[in-house]
This record gives C-alpha cells, structure tokens and sequence, in this order.
C-alpha cells in the first residue's frame, strides 16, 4: 500500500498509518497487506493502478459538484408542471428534518430488533397509515417504486389463482406497463390491453368484459390513470373482475386519496402506488417509494417485502415490541422459493411518507387535495385560453394532471420550447393512447402559483 | 403544516370536492391529528430507539456498513438534485447525466465491464437484471432450452430467489471442506441444460474463490454465462476486476461498497455491468453521450426491457459518484486493503477456542470472517449477538452462511479504527466467558426493550393498527 503524505487518520480510512498497519499485520501474522491477498491467483490481478482520478478535497468535490448540479434546469429557477408518476409537491421542512436523523438512515435492515424499535415502529406506523389511506388491511413497509410494485402485484396475483394471463388499462402508465412487462416475462405471461374511451379517458366497461376470460389472472387499474382522468366506474367493473375469479390491483396517486374514495372502498385486491408524493423528493427517479398493499390479510402470506408486526418481549407477553414478521416468505429464509427477492427496499422512504401524513393530519391532507384540485382545474382553464389549445382534452374528471391538446402544433416541439423558456410542463402524450391529437401532459399541485400559471399560459401562447 | 391557498382560486372552487364525480367521492381520510412539535418530537424519540453506523460500530457481515461521508448528503440535497423531474428533456438535465455518465465510466474501469446501466435500485433488482440477461441471449441466440442456474450452497438468499424469478431452476453447487466452490464441483453438475451461474466472490465466507477462472471457464464451456455478485466487492477494488476473472455480468450495491447510507433497509442502488457481447441487453435507460450531450437511452437492441419507472435511484448514483471522487484510485485501494486488514485483524483478535472457523483456517480473510459460536446448546451465535448488543454494538449477520454451524458473520469495514476492533473482539471474548461459566444470564439488559419473542412473530396478529 501506498503510504502517501497522510495524516494519521484520513477523514474515511482512521488505519491508514504506517505504525497501525504493522501492528495490524503483526497480529495477522502477515508480512505485507499484499499477503493477505495473495491467495488472489496472479492471472486475475490487477496489476496496476486503478484509471480512475486521484482523491480530491471534500470541499473540491462539492464546489465542482454542486456547479455541475446547479447547471440542471430545475425549480426554484425554473417552473415543473410535469407528473406521470412523480410530482411536484412540497416537502415540509420537518420531513425532511426527520429523514435527516442519521439514526435512521445509517442504520440497515433492522434484523436486530432490540436496537431497532425505532425504524420498526416508524414502518409499523408506515403500514398502518397507508392500509388507513388506502382502505387496505395489509401494507408491506416498502418496494422499490409504483412500476416495481405493480409488476410484483402482477406476479403474486398469478401466483395466487394460478393463471397466466394479465389485463392492462389502456390508460395505465406506459413506465408501468413496461414494467410489469419485465417483471412478468419469466412467467410466460399474455399481457392484454383493456380499450379506453378517447373523450372521456376512462375505461371501456364493455372491452373489460369482453377480455375477461377464465385465465384472466388480474387486471391492472389506475385511478387517477396516466391522463389524469379519476375512473367512476371502478366499483362495477371490479364485480365483474371478481364474477371472472380474478384479481383487482389498483395503482393510485396517494395525494389523490385526500378527496377520492379509496381502492379498498371500490374492491381493491391490491393497492400499489407511487409513495413519491408523500414527503419526497422527485430526485430525478429516485429514490422513491414502492406501495403495495392487500385487502385481504390472507394474501398477506403470499406479498412480496418485508413486513413488521406487533409481538412481545421473551420475559413478559405484556411487553409489546415491534419486529420484522412472516419473514417465511422472504429470501434469506426461502430461498427459491420466496414470494420476491428483495431484500434492501425503501424504508427510509417509508419513513419520510409516515411522518408527511402525521404532519399533514387529517385537516391538512384534505386542504391538500382541495388546493391541488382547485389549482389544476383552475390551470386547465386559464389554459383552454390559449389560442390553438384545447384544455382540457378529455371530459372526464381530473385531479391534478390533465392532457392538453395543440392544434397545429407538434407536442415534442411544445414540450422541448416550454423548456426553453424555463418552464418544464406537456410531457408528450404517446401515440400510442391513440387520443388522434398532439397533446401534452400537466400537473398542478398545492406548490404553483396563480402567478406560475400565469407564467405556463405566457410560455404556450408563445410556442404553440 | 399550513398549505398554501390562493383566494382568488379558492372564490372560484368553492366546494373543490365536488370536482370528484360522486361515485368516487370520500368523506374524510382518518389521519392523525398532531402538532408539528409533537410529530418531530416522536419520530426523534423513535430515532433514539435505533442503533446506526454514527452510533457505534455496526460489523454486519455482507452488509459493509462503513462510514457514509456527510458531504455526500449535502451535496445530494442541492436543488438541482432534488427538484430534477424524470421527464424533463434531457437537454435540461446536463449537470446530472453527465455525472451518472462519468460515474459508469468508473464503475466499469473498477470492474473491468464494458457498460453499465445505473437504473437497477439494489442488488437483488440488480441480480433480476443479470438473470433476465442470461435468459434473453440465450433466447436470442437460440439457446433457450437451457433452464439451469448454477448457485453455490454459501450464495445470499437474493441469488436462488432471483434466478427463481428470472424463470430459472435452482442448481445447488456444494462448497469443499475449505468453504471454496471447486471448477470440478461445476464441471460435473454443468450439462447442456446451463443456462449460467451466479457467483460471489469473494464468498460468503470472506474467502476469495480462487479457482474463480476455472469455474468461468467450465460454465463458459458449457455454454452459459457467468453472473458475479458485487455484494462482496469491497474486498477487491483494485486488487482484482470481475471481467479479468472471466465474468458476463456484475451487479454492485453502491450501498454497501461506494458508502451510500442504507437507510434503515433501503434505499440502495445496484447498478448492472455486462462484457461488449452482452451491451445490448441491459436494463434501459442507460446514458448515452452524443454530439448534443448525454442522453437517457431506451433503444438497446436486446434490451430485457426497465426494471423501474424512472431513470434510477438517481440521489443514491450521486452519493456513489462522490465517495470515488473523494477517494479516487488510491483512495479506492487502501480501502479494499484496509477493509481485509480489519477483518483479519478481528479474526485473529477473537479466542480461537470459542469462536473456531469452519472452513479454510490457514487461509487470509477477504472483507469479513465467518466463526462459529461455540457452546453446549443450540442457540449460542444468537446469545451471543444479542450480549453484544448491550456493549452499545451491532451484531454480526447471525446463522448465515448456512452452510456454518451457530454463525457469526462479522465485516468490520475499513472505517473502524483499530480501538474499536479491539474492543469489540474484547467484548465478544468477554461474552464466551460469561457464558462459559453460566454468569451471562439474559440478554439483551440495556436496549430499548428486551429480547424479542421471534416466535410469536412468526404468527402476527397484528400488521396495522386499527384506531
């Protein structure tokens, strides 16, 4: 090893001293650090240095970093009007204040749970406040993300009434369908899409019906689905997914649950979603936070993830204390035979959405949900004043994102112009919807200002 | 907390609830009822309830639970980390990509892979990857008959479960009497049925494998593809390089190697490499880098498809991306050698008589040692794991691998300082006394509550409160 003009004590290497290391290797019984990996065969040794650049300052690293950073077109310089499964909204400073607590995020899976009550009882909390909000009687204490989740909800339902067949709503998230795609592929499994109605947005009962054949293992709802549009008529379509022995899962907005009914309430199997929302950062993808949930507490033996319940201490049944349970389906138990692989998931995440909901309470999510239903139907109008536009493109009702049609003008050019101008918002719509027009998505949440909207309707009279 | 309202919108929305059609209405979400001091105030007095890497040592084997630098959480809470969207186009979004594409860069020079999707969020999604790899060229190349993955009987819990997920049967390879996975043990369980296998290295055990190239060279013969768990790595950064060893594939958990913090059980990252052969099949998006800057690239060829809605665990790559920075090459192989001479320095602190090794006695650790638990009774490596616990330190990974009897799998990583490897041998030497002579009585005394019924746990009667 390379004893450089260190300190004793390098900030991240405390051994890193000449004296140290000869004490270390005395007690080993070597002669040289480069023993130790002498059972390394010589072919595979890398013999020279890595090319990589050499070690620079903490202050180096985050002045060049932090410019690079800053380069990127974001908030608080530049407007986000943009959704699709991550939202803009604020999170509170306290949020971020707990999540900042290294007790939680330098600690791991809390597999030692006398010293890890704490995290345990956080994603306890965690699960029961989103069975709450979700209507559900089982939660798991996180996934990776919605898309992750749904293609995990997918499998389980298969594993679960043993067929090989999926419905997908048209109007379902393209990343989520992809995903599913990958996640379901090993199992040979038909994925089907289930049509929508192009004005209104929401589902075609009658192609659901038509489509819901006896190998039908579940169908994947959204609600609100991509296009933003909240789907009335769940609760009947549902009956009939059951009539045909299949699973119902419902992929929802969280934020959403504030003023729509909940998947439990309309027959939700399984509920997953994107945590995202709830006191977390967009971070460019990630991370964010997996949700995925089950009605009935019997499904819970087959849920991917890990699960924390209540149960005691040894010395007194009286005594309650929190632990991982059902750790029977997992992994490092099963093996082959597990219900998912994962392992390492989102807890930190989980933490943050616990105590986003604990400081929002009961009043405060419900102001939530009004000011983001008020801001984006306020939006869609100041919108549909735009020359060339039609805003909203759909009929059918929204919460916070809607489609946004243009004339005569190309949604990718729209969208890469709007960004131009500081202002991120129309994510093109796909073709692949079919809604026969150049669209644009739009998200507004409780974060935008009459004055952004102001700003966003400026920005499109200028490029549409 | 107070959320913002604009009277002029909320004069024109009087009754915002009644933009839900009906049917989907709902009345009211039961949530708590708190002030903002009293939610802080009870998250905080949970934190105190948690044992974590800043409070002591935590030696968790497999897991690397090293020191994560604080500079790495400020500079990933810089806005235009935070309020970056995954759609936004990507021209807008340099500062970043062009990070993640340097960060790839590295990571194969550290692996010696060809490239890199950073889009996997942890290992084991990491390992789906690499599995649904190894199926789709084999489909491709009309070798989709081959059903088989090879896993050694000291592999993570992850492997069998992904390679079980990826579609595959599970191929058990038994370790020899020196805890190591013998090229003829492979040879005679490979067959025209081998789809791959899935190795770590160095194992499970802390011993690097060292008939690592034959075994490669046996599956490779066979007509399968060979799958390297990065879990392991920080034992090998610039000693030894995955494609030098004859790998397809590798996964690292930046998490455990590349110091991002674990989050109480995530998030992690667990970003995919592959040789030039199989480039085209990774995970998308990968970053791409044009005349007009990076790129997120979706049109891979063979592509298994994404694995994830969004782009990555983008927050957790940028902490990864300032841990190499911080260190860079040298920095990166003192860790490796230090982390070693930790390990080693902690086997041969420990009293050999109470905490034998199982296997391969004469051979040098890599990143963590495996003992066993001496004692009369069954149950002595979690008696012991929970004694240490009152020492105000974390445990070892406890009966794992499975393959040892009553085991303790300690990885000190390189971030402890040599007080602290002292102490805790002295605490686990001290706890075998104890023990020994019938004084121990239970444990754990001092922890937040005490030992925990694992078998009620087993039954749950309760996943959720109901209020």
């Amino acid at each position: 090893m390379d004893m450089r003009e260190y300190q004793r004590r390098h900030p991240l290497l405390p051994n890193l001293d000449e004296s140290l290391v000869s004490k270390m290797l005395q007690k080993v019984g070597a002669s040289s650090i480069d023993e130790l990996f002498s059972d390394i065969p010589p072919n595979v040794r890398l013999n020279r240095g890595l090319k990589l650049p050499e070690g620079a300052s903490e202050y180096e690293v985050r002045r060049e970093v932090q410019e690079r950073l800053g380069s990127n077109t974001t908030p608080p310089r530049s407007l986000c009007f943009l959704g699709g499964g991550v939202w803009p909204h604020y999170v509170p400073a306290a949020v971020e204040s707990i999540t900042s607590r290294q007790e939680f995020y330098t600690s791991y899976t809390p597999y030692q749970a006398e010293v890890s009550q704490g995290m345990l009882q956080a994603l306890f909390e965690y699960q029961s406040l989103m069975c709450d909000l979700l209507g559900m009687e089982a939660c798991n204490s996180s996934l990776y993300d919605w898309a992750s989740a749904a293609g995990e909800a997918v499998r389980m339902a298969a594993r679960v009434t043993g067929r090989k067949k999926a419905l997908i709503a048209g109007n379902a998230g393209p990343q989520r369908r992809a995903v599913i795609g990958t996640y379901t592929e090993p199992l040979g499994m038909e994925l089907e899409t289930v049509s929508f109605d192009k004005s209104e947005g929401t589902i075609d009962p009658a192609d659901l019906e038509r489509r819901l054949t006896a190998d039908v293992a579940c169908v994947y709802f959204e609600n609100p689905n991509y296009l933003g549009i909240i789907e009335d008529g769940l609760a009947p379509m549902i009956e009939k997914v059951h009539g045909a022995g299949a699973l119902a899962v419902v992929g929802v907005d969280p934020i959403s649950l504030s003023l729509v009914k909940e998947p439990g309430a309309y027959g939700a199997d399984v509920a997953v979603g994107e945590g995202q929302p709830l006191g977390i950062a967009m971070n460019y993808g990630g991370p964010h936070l997996g949700i995925f949930s089950v009605k009935d507490i019997k499904l819970a033996r087959s849920m991917p993830g890990r699960l924390i319940g209540i149960t005691s201490t040894v010395a007194d049944p009286e005594v309650k204390a929190f632990s991982m349970v059902l750790q029977a389906r997992e992994q490092h138990i099963r093996r082959e035979a597990a219900t998912s692989n994962v392992c390492t998931n989102q807890s930190l995440m989980a933490v943050a959405a616990a105590s986003y909901l604990s400081i929002l309470g009961k009043g405060g999510f419900r102001k939530l949900g009004e000011a983001v239903i008020s801001n984006s139907h306020y939006a869609a109008q100041r919108l549909s004043r735009v020359k060339g536009v039609k805003s909203p493109h759909l009929s059918g009702a929204f919460f916070k994102e809607f489609a946004v049609s243009y004339r005569n003008s190309n949604a990718k050019t729209v969208f890469g112009k709007l960004s131009r101008e500081g202002v991120l918002a129309g994510y093109p719509v796909q073709r692949s919807f079919g809604l026969g027009a150049e669209a644009g998505l739009y998200c507004v949440t409780e974060i935008h200002t009459r004055d952004d909207i102001e700003r966003l309707a400026t920005a499109l009279e200028e490029v549409v | 907390m107070a959320v913002p309202s604009d009277p002029k919108i909320s004069a024109r929305f009087k009754e915002p609830a009644a933009l839900v059609p009906t049917s989907m209405r709902r009345q009211s979400v039961e949530l708590p009822e708190l002030s903002e001091l009293q939610v802080l105030r009870h998250f905080n007095r949970l934190s105190q309830m948690n044992f974590s890497v800043e409070l002591g040592m935590y030696p968790l084997g497999s897991c690397t639970m090293k020191y994560n630098p604080k500079v790495s959480e400020m500079i990933s809470g810089s806005d235009g980390m935070k309020y970056a969207h995954p759609l936004q186009p990507t021209e807008t979004v340099q500062g970043l990509l062009s990070i993640f594409y340097e960060l790839e860069a590295y990571l194969c020079e550290i692996t010696g892979m060809h490239r890199f999707s950073l889009s996997t969020a942890a290992g084991a999604q990491g390992e789906l990857a690499g599995v649904l790899m190894i199926r789709k060229y084999l489909r491709v190349h009309g070798q989709g008959k081959r059903d088989e993955i090879l896993v050694p009987d000291s592999a993570h819990g992850t492997n069998p479960a992904s390679a079980a997920m990826g579609g595959f049967q599970v191929v058990k390879v038994p370790s020899d009497s020196n805890g190591q996975v013998r090229a003829a043990a492979v040879k005679a369980l490979c067959s025209d049925k081998t789809a791959g296998m899935m190795f770590t290295v160095p194992n499970t055990l802390g011993l690097f494998e060292g008939e690592v190239t034959e075994v490669c060279q046996a599956v490779h013969d066979a007509g399968g593809l060979m799958y390297y768990d990065g879990a392991n790595m920080n034992a090998l950064l610039g000693r030894a390089r995955p494609g030098d060893m004859g790998f397809d594939i590798v996964h690292l958990n930046l998490h455990k190697t590349f110091a991002t913090p674990h989050g109480g059980g995530g998030p992690g990252a667990g970003p995919v490499g592959v040789t030039r052969k199989l480039a085209d099949y990774l995970p998308v998006p990968v970053v791409s880098k044009g005349k007009k800057g990076c790129t997120l690239d979706f049109d891979l060829k063979h592509t298994i498809g994404p694995l994830k809605g969004f782009v990555g665990n983008s927050a957790v790559l940028l902490r990864a991306y300032v841990y190499i920075r911080l260190l860079g090459a040298s920095g990166l192989a003192d860790v490796s050698s230090l982390a070693v001479l930790a390990a080693n320095y902690l086997w041969k602190s420990l009293d050999p008589e109470a905490f034998p090794v199982s296997y391969g006695e004469i051979l040098h650790r890599k990143h963590e040692v495996v003992v066993s638990a001496k004692g009369e009774l069954p149950g002595a490596a979690l008696t012991i794991a929970k004694a240490i616990l009152d020492y105000g330190m974390h445990a070892p990974t406890v009966y794992f691998p499975l393959i040892v009897h009553e085991a303790l799998m300690i990885e000190p990583t390189e971030s402890e300082p040599i007080e602290m490897l002292d102490e805790y041998a002295a605490a686990m030497n001290e706890i075998y006394r104890e023990m020994k002579e019938g004084v121990l009585g239970p444990v754990p005394k001092y922890t937040s509550v005490g030992k925990i019924d694992e078998v009620k746990a087993s039954h749950p009667l309760t996943l959720r409160v109901h209020w």
